[in-house]
Parts: C-alpha cells; structure tokens; sequence
C-alpha cells in the first residue's frame, strides 16, 4: 500500500505520522506542498501543525497550496484523504469536509489523551476495528468542532460522524468534551466516507511503552482494509 | 484603490475571546457593556482604478478566502 503525506510549510507531525504509516506496512512518500503532482497513492494524510503559522485562519493558506488541487481531485475521485489536527483544519477549509474548527471553549491549548468513541464503523477507516472506544492524544487551540443546523442535520442523516469525545467506557457527555465541539464531534466523514478528518492523533499511540496503543489498531486496521 | 474589508463573527458563533475582553472591561470600570464581538480589518491596495470593479474584485476575495462563510460574515467598505 503506497501512501503520501503532505509537508506544509509549519507541519510538525509529519514525521511522526511518517514513523507510523512505515510501521504498518505502508510505502510513504513526503510530498512538498509546492509539488503540482500526487504520487500514485491509496492513501493521502494532511499531517498535523500549524500550516503557514496559523494566519488568517487555521488551515486556510494550505487549503489554497498548488498540491491542494491534486489532494481535492484525488479526494473527489474516491481516495482516501485523511487529515489530522491541523489537516483536519486544512480539509474544512477546502470544503472537502462539512463545517469549521473555532477557538477552543475555554481559549486554552488543550494537550492531553482522551478517549474518543467510534460512531460508524462501514468506512475504510474503522471497518473491523474490534474496540468501540479509543484512547488517543489531542494537542489542539483550535478544535472547537461547529456547524449550522442544516449541516448538522445532514451530518447526521448521512452518519458522518465518525469519533466523538467520551469517557473510557463510550459514555458521551458534555464533562469528557474537551473543546466544545458540537455533540462532541472529534472527527468527521465526507458523505462518501473516503475522506477523514479528526483532531487526535493516532499517530502518537503507536508505542505501548512510550504513550498507547490504539494508534497501532487503528493503522493495522487501515492497512488491512485498503488491501 | 485602497478597499477595507471587516469580517465579523455570524450571531449564532460562539466568541470566546469577545466574552473574555467584554468580562475585562467589566473588570476595569466599563459595566455598562452589552456585548463585545471580535472581528478582523483588512486594507487592500489594488492596482485596479475601477470602484465598482475594484470592490467586486475584493468581494471574490473575501468569499473565496478572507472570510470562512460558515461562520463569519464580510462587510466591504467603499473606498474614499
């Protein structure tokens, strides 16, 4: 399986993402945002960071970078696009996923592990995942998930709702809502579910002895799928 | 042609940091405020000498990149 991730002026998690997806099976490339071209890929990440130092809005310089134009095309064909923290920032900027990431509630930088709860698993990216909570780590200013009551209700007809924040045993309630989000919204389809974006990072529980281990059931379990 | 454009907040937006200026306020003296709201300024210097062209121009902008529609609305302010 080949994958690509996306450098960004200011992403910093693309090396660790890179780490991950070599460690599961993946062929990864690293892609310069400045390349007009995606390599042959089953699988585009947007990493984490802050992309062109969070001006303006966060994500919204990257969303109009040259290889933006490969990354939507590639995504409106059927690849698989997933963008984490800041990739997630980046792909609602590019419309590609509904709605838009506002200052956390409580205007802190939240950086700690939470438990997140899988809401559909008939998608690439969670099909055959045997747990129904994940423990994985946010590091965030501003994840605040937000929507309008048409999108939200579209959101939900289409169950494009794919992790919500809650406690260790799935409970989804307003006290394990780290940030605000709407119905605690951590991570989200496009209708057609090729498209992934979510503010924690699996990428940093693929080490039983340095963090977790859910990132490595959930990369075992994309690669898997995409074969 | 210099154009300036505030982008403001929609209603229904949570503001975090227009309530936290407005509790500051509250805290120096200023008790008589209703609400504060943040926003942002932006002057753009066009090379275009058209006003109605240069403001449609600067309008395309703003849906297309200084405003996120979802939440935010834009208000051009005619140039002088």
């Amino acid at each position: 399986m080949k994958s690509s991730v996306i450098t960004f002026p200011g992403s910093n998690c693309d090396r660790d993402i890179d780490v991950a997806l070599k460690k599961f099976g993946f062929k990864n490339k690293m892609v310069w945002h400045t390349d007009a071209e995606l390599p042959k890929s089953d699988l585009v990440v947007l990493p984490g960071g802050f992309s062109y130092g969070d001006y303006l809005r966060c994500g919204s310089m990257a969303s109009k970078s040259k290889i933006m134009h490969s990354v939507i095309n590639f995504a409106n064909s059927g690849g698989m696009v997933m963008g984490i923290c800041n990739g997630f920032q980046i792909l609602v900027e590019t419309g590609l996923v509904p709605g838009v990431l506002l200052r956390n509630k409580y205007l802190e930088f939240i950086c700690k592990n939470v438990f997140v709860k899988i809401n559909d698993k008939k998608n690439k990216y969670f099909k055959n995942v045997d747990n129904e909570v994940l423990e994985f780590h946010i590091a965030h200013n501003e994840g605040n998930y937000f929507c309008t009551n048409d999108q939200l209700k579209e959101i939900e007809d289409n169950n494009q709702i794919a992790i919500n924040y809650c406690d260790e045993n799935g409970k989804i309630e307003d006290q394990f809502n780290p940030n605000g989000s709407i119905k605690n919204i951590a991570g989200i389809f496009n209708k057609e579910k090729n498209v992934l974006g979510m503010m924690p990072h699996p990428e940093r529980m693929i080490d039983a002895s340095l963090s977790g281990d859910d990132g490595s059931l959930f990369f075992k379990n994309l690669i898997n799928n995409l074969k | 042609m210099k154009i300036s454009v505030i982008i403001t907040l929609k209603k229904d937006v949570l503001d975090p940091q227009g309530k936290v200026i407005h509790q500051t306020l509250d805290g120096m003296g200023f008790d008589d405020v209703n609400e504060v709201r943040q926003g942002k300024y932006f002057e753009i210097d066009t090379k275009e000498t058209d006003k109605d062209k240069a403001k449609a121009k600067v309008e395309e902008m703003c849906k297309k990149l200084l405003a996120n529609l979802v939440i935010e609305n834009y208000k051009i302010i005619d140039p002088k």
